[in-house]
C-alpha cells in the first residue's frame, strides 16, 4: 500500500529537491504513516517507543532553552516551577492577534513571541504573568492545564510562543485538534495529557514540579503529590528531534535540504 | 428548557437510525448538564471503539462511508479508509494569508531550499486579508513577503492589494479569505482544501474536506502537495422543520455548539443534514460550517445539492465529483433538531459554547455592535441586518460598525437592492438607521489586530457580533465582553442598547 501511494506521489513529488528518489519518499510514507499520530491511539500503537535509543543531538533551529534537560539523556525529564492554568485556554490568550506579525520562521521574531507568550491571560485572574516584565523567557518550563488546551485559532505561533519563551512540556486534560499537532510538527512543546482530572486545580503557580516523560509521571515536589500521565507516544521522537522535518531527515526519511 | 435536540447513538455499527426520535440514550443532555465534568473526563478526542475488520472488507466488497470518509479515500487512494487511521492525502488547494503565510514560506524554504518550487503554482490560493488597512510596519511587510513570493513562484491565484488608501483601486484584492475562496471558484464539491485558518472548514458547506492546519504542515503541503491526516469518525447532525423567519444559521450552529460543548467535536467530523440545511441558501451553509471549529471539529460538510451547482455555474469550471454518505454509513453520533422550536441565540462572554436565549438577555446593556467576518460579513448577513433597520424604521443607539468579508459584498451592499424597502440599497438603509459607513473589506476587528484596526475593541466594553469568537481579549481588549449572535440578533441589539431578540423587530 505504501509502495502504491509512492508510484501516485512520485509524479508530483521526484522532481523535489528534498524528495530526492522515489525510495526514500516510500519509505518517508511509510514511515511516518506509523510514526506520527495523536495522543490516545499512540500508546498502543508503538510499544516499543519507551525504549527507543537515545535522540542525537541535533542542530535545532531554536535557540537552547535554559531549562532544558540535556538533550543527550532520554526520556526527556523537566523540572522547575510550573505555571497553572484553567480549562479551554484558546489561542488568543496564548498569544494575542496583535502580535501575529511576528513571522516565526524569523529568528528575531521568534525571539520575540516568546516575549508575548500567554499575555492574553486575564491580569485578574492571573496575577504572576507567564514572562516577567522586560524579560524574553519565562522561569515556568512546565505549564499545567486544564481541558481543551489551545483551542481556537490555527496560528502556530501559539506552540512557538511557548517554546520560545522556553516551556518544555504542557500537561493538560485534553488539546484542541490544531494545537496538538502544531506543537508535534515544530517540536516546540511535549503536549502531555493527564490520566485523571482536576491535577490543575490541585496544583499552584510556582510549585515545583518535575515530569518525568520515561515515566509517564508529574511529581509536583511543593504538595509532594503524582500524578500518571498518558505515554506521549510517537509524538515524542518527532518533538526530541525538534519538528516533523527535523525528525524525516534524522531517521532518513528525508533528503537534507538543497541549496 | 426542554431541548430541542436528541442525540442517537444506534448507527455506530452501522444500524441505520431509525425516524424515531427517542434514543437509546442522550449523551447531548447528559453533557449539558453536566458539561464541566463532561469536558474534564468525556469529551476527549478518540475515534470510537470498532468492531474488527471483516475479511471481506478488504476485498472488492462496497462499505459503506461517510461523506468525509469517501473524500478523503479518493483523495488517498485508498479503498476505505478507517476513522482514526492516519493517511496521507493529496490535496486539491492550499490556501495561505498574510499573518500564517510568511511563516509558512520561511519553513518551505528552509526545509525544501532556497530555489525550491511549490509542488503546483496553481494549487496554492495566496489571499492578504487579516491586516491591510493598518500603518503596522510588520504587518505590511508580511503582505510584501507574500507578494515576492507569489512573483518569485508565479503563483497563479494571489489577490494582492498595494494601494492601502482605497481598496477599490486593488481590483485584484478580494477580502477575507473563506468567503474569497468560495466567490472565486476554489471550493468544490469532493476536494480537498487544507488552509493555515481555523475557519477554513467554512468550504465544508461546498460538501468538500476543509480543514485548518499550521505553518509547518503547510510549508509540507507547499512542497509535496500532500498531508498526514488523521481519518475523523462522523456526528451527523440532522436539522428538520421549518426555519422561523427570526432565525439565521448562526442560531442552529450557536445552538448545537451549546449542546455540544467547545470540545465536543475534537478531532471529529460534523455533517449536517435534514430538510432545513436543504433550504439553506450557501452563504448560511458556510456560516454553520464556519464555526464547526469552535466545537473543536476537524471539518464540517453539507452534501452538495441544486443550491450548490446553481451558486457555483458561473464560478468554476473545472469538473468536480460530489460524494454522499451511504445509508448505512457509521456515525458515531446523530443529533436531531427540530429547528422550528428554536429561538435567536447568543452565546455569552468568554466562550462560544456559553449558550442563552437572546431575551434571556435583554437587561445586557451593550456599548457597540460589530457586523463583519466569514462568519456575519456576507452579503446575506448584511441583507439580514438590514432587513430588521427596516422593519423598525428607527435608528440604532450604539455605535454600528460594519465591515464587508470582500470586495463583492461591499459591492453588494452598495448596489443591490433590498426586497420591501422600495429600491433600496443596504447601505442606504444602514445610513437611515446610523450606522458607521461599511468599512474597507478584510478580517476586520473580528481578531483585534493591531491597534489601529478600524472596529478595533480598545476599551473594555460590550459588544454584541456577527463573528465567531469571544474569548477574553479577541477583539482587542482582555476586558472587553462580546456576546456572538446573528444579524438579526445584532441588528436589533443595535438598536434598543441592549442584546436584543429580534422578534421584537420581525414579527
Amino acid at each position: 500500500m505504501a509502495m502504491a501511494a509512492a508510484a501516485s506521489a512520485a509524479a508530483t513529488v521526484g522532481a523535489k529537491p528534498s524528495f530526492s528518489s522515489h525510495a526514500t519518499h516510500a519509505l518517508l510514507i511509510s514511515r511516518l504513516r506509523h510514526g506520527l499520530s495523536f495522543p490516545k491511539h499512540i500508546s498502543s500503537s508503538c510499544p516499543t517507543l519507551a525504549s527507543r535509543s537515545a535522540p542525537k543531538h541535533l542542530p535545532l533551529r531554536r535557540p537552547p532553552r535554559a531549562t532544558a534537560a540535556p538533550a543527550e539523556t532520554a526520556p526527556a525529564t523537566f523540572h522547575g516551577p510550573c505555571y497553572v492554568l484553567g480549562d479551554n485556554i484558546d489561542t488568543d490568550q496564548i498569544i494575542p492577534a496583535e502580535y501575529l506579525t511576528l513571522v516565526p520562521s524569523k529568528p528575531d521574531e521568534y525571539e520575540k513571541l516568546g516575549s508575548y507568550a500567554l499575555v492574553g491571560l486575564p491580569s485578574a485572574a492571573y496575577t504572576t504573568p507567564f514572562v516577567g516584565p522586560g524579560a524574553t523567557r519565562t522561569r515556568f518550563p512546565v505549564i499545567i492545564a486544564g481541558a481543551n488546551f489551545g483551542c481556537g485559532s490555527s496560528r502556530e505561533h501559539a506552540p512557538v510562543a511557548l517554546g520560545a519563551a522556553g516551556a518544555r512540556a504542557v500537561v493538560a486534560e485534553s488539546y484542541a485538534r490544531i494545537f496538538f499537532r502544531n506543537s508535534v510538527a515544530t517540536g516546540e512543546v511535549y503536549p502531555v495529557e493527564s490520566e485523571g482530572v482536576g491535577l490543575w486545580k490541585e496544583c499552584t503557580t510556582g510549585d515545583i514540579v518535575t515530569v518525568e516523560l520515561g515515566e509517564n509521571l508529574l511529581v509536583n515536589h511543593t504538595t509532594g503529590k503524582e500524578y500518571k500521565l498518558k505515554p506521549i507516544g510517537d509524538a515524542g521522537p518527532v518533538i526530541d528531534a525538534g519538528g516533523i522535518f527535523a525528525y524525516a531527515r534524522k531517521t532518513g526519511m528525508i533528503a537534507s535540504p538543497s541549496n | 428548557m426542554a431541548s430541542p435536540l436528541m442525540a442517537s447513538c444506534s448507527s455506530i455499527f452501522g444500524a441505520k437510525s431509525g425516524s424515531s426520535f427517542a434514543s437509546c440514550f442522550s449523551p447531548s443532555i447528559r453533557a449539558h448538564s453536566l458539561r464541566k465534568h463532561a469536558l474534564n473526563k468525556v469529551l476527549a478526542v478518540m475515534a470510537p471503539a470498532r468492531s474488527p475488520r471483516s475479511p471481506s472488507s478488504t476485498g472488492s466488497v462496497k462499505h459503506a462511508m461517510t461523506m468525509t470518509e469517501k473524500i478523503l479515500a479518493r483523495a488517498s487512494e485508498k479503498s476505505h479508509p478507517e476513522p482514526g487511521e492516519n493517511i496521507w492525502v493529496n490535496v486539491d488547494v492550499l490556501m495561505t494569508h498574510d499573518i500564517c503565510g510568511p511563516g509558512t514560506i520561511g519553513i518551505f524554504k528552509k526545509e525544501f531550499g532556497q530555489n525550491a518550487k511549490v509542488w503546483d503554482r496553481e494549487k496554492i490560493v495566496i489571499i492578504p486579508d487579516h491586516y491591510i488597512f493598518t500603518s503596522d510596519e510588520r504587518a505590511n511587510r508580511n503582505v510584501d513577503i507574500l507578494r515576492d513570493f507569489c512573483l518569485e513562484q508565479n503563483i497563479k491565484y494571489f489577490y494582492d492589494i498595494k494601494d492601502l488608501g482605497d481598496f477599490r483601486a486593488n481590483p485584484d484584492y478580494k477580502g477575507v479569505c473563506h468567503i474569497a475562496l468560495a466567490q472565486e471558484g476554489h471550493c468544490r464539491p469532493g476536494e480537498v482544501l487544507l488552509g493555515t485558518d481555523s475557519h477554513t472548514c467554512t468550504a465544508g458547506a461546498f460538501g468538500q474536506f476543509a480543514t485548518g492546519i499550521g505553518n509547518t504542515d503547510a510549508g509540507f503541503v507547499m512542497g509535496t502537495g500532500k498531508i498526514l491526516l488523521k481519518v475523523p469518525p462522523t456526528l451527523r447532525f440532522i436539522l428538520d422543520g421549518e426555519m422561523p423567519n427570526y432565525l439565521l444559521a448562526k442560531d442552529l450552529i450557536l445552538q448545537i455548539i451549546g449542546e455540544i460543548t467547545v470540545a465536543g467535536a475534537t478531532y471529529k467530523s460534523m455533517e449536517f443534514v435534514g430538510s432545513t440545511i436543504e433550504g439553506l441558501n450557501m452563504e448560511e451553509r458556510m456560516t454553520l460550517c464556519n464555526m464547526v471549529v469552535e466545537a473543536g471539529g476537524k471539518n464540517g460538510v453539507v452534501p452538495a445539492d441544486e443550491t450548490t451547482f446553481k451558486y457555483l455555474e458561473d464560478k468554476t469550471s473545472k469538473n468536480f465529483e460530489p460524494v454522499y454518505s451511504d445509508d448505512n454509513a457509521r456515525f458515531i453520533q446523530e443529533y436531531r433538531i427540530d429547528v422550528s422550536k428554536l429561538e435567536p441565540l447568543v452565546a455569552k462572554p468568554h466562550s462560544p459554547d456559553n449558550r442563552a436565549l437572546a431575551r434571556e438577555c435583554k437587561d445586557v446593556k451593550i456599548d457597540r455592535v460589530y457586523i463583519g467576518s466569514c462568519t456575519g460579513g456576507k452579503t446575506e448577513d448584511f441583507f439580514a441586518a438590514a432587513k430588521v433597520f427596516l422593519a423598525s424604521g428607527k435608528k440604532v443607539k450604539v455605535p454600528t460598525f460594519l465591515v464587508p468579508a470582500t470586495q463583492k459584498v461591499w459591492m453588494d451592499i452598495y448596489s443591490l437592492l433590498v426586497p420591501g424597502s422600495g429600491g433600496k440599497t443596504c447601505s442606504q438603509i444602514f445610513e437611515e438607521a446610523g450606522c458607521d459607513v461599511p468599512a474597507s473589506p478584510s478580517c476586520g476587528a473580528c481578531l483585534g489586530g493591531p491597534h489601529d484596526t478600524y472596529a478595533r475593541m480598545n476599551e473594555p466594553q460590550v459588544c454584541v457580533s456577527t463573528t465567531n469568537r469571544n474569548f477574553p481579549g479577541r477583539m482587542g481588549h482582555r476586558e472587553g465582553q462580546i456576546y456572538l449572535a446573528s444579524p438579526y440578533t445584532a441588528a436589533a441589539s443595535a438598536l434598543t442598547g441592549y442584546v436584543a431578540d429580534p422578534r421584537d423587530f420581525l414579527l
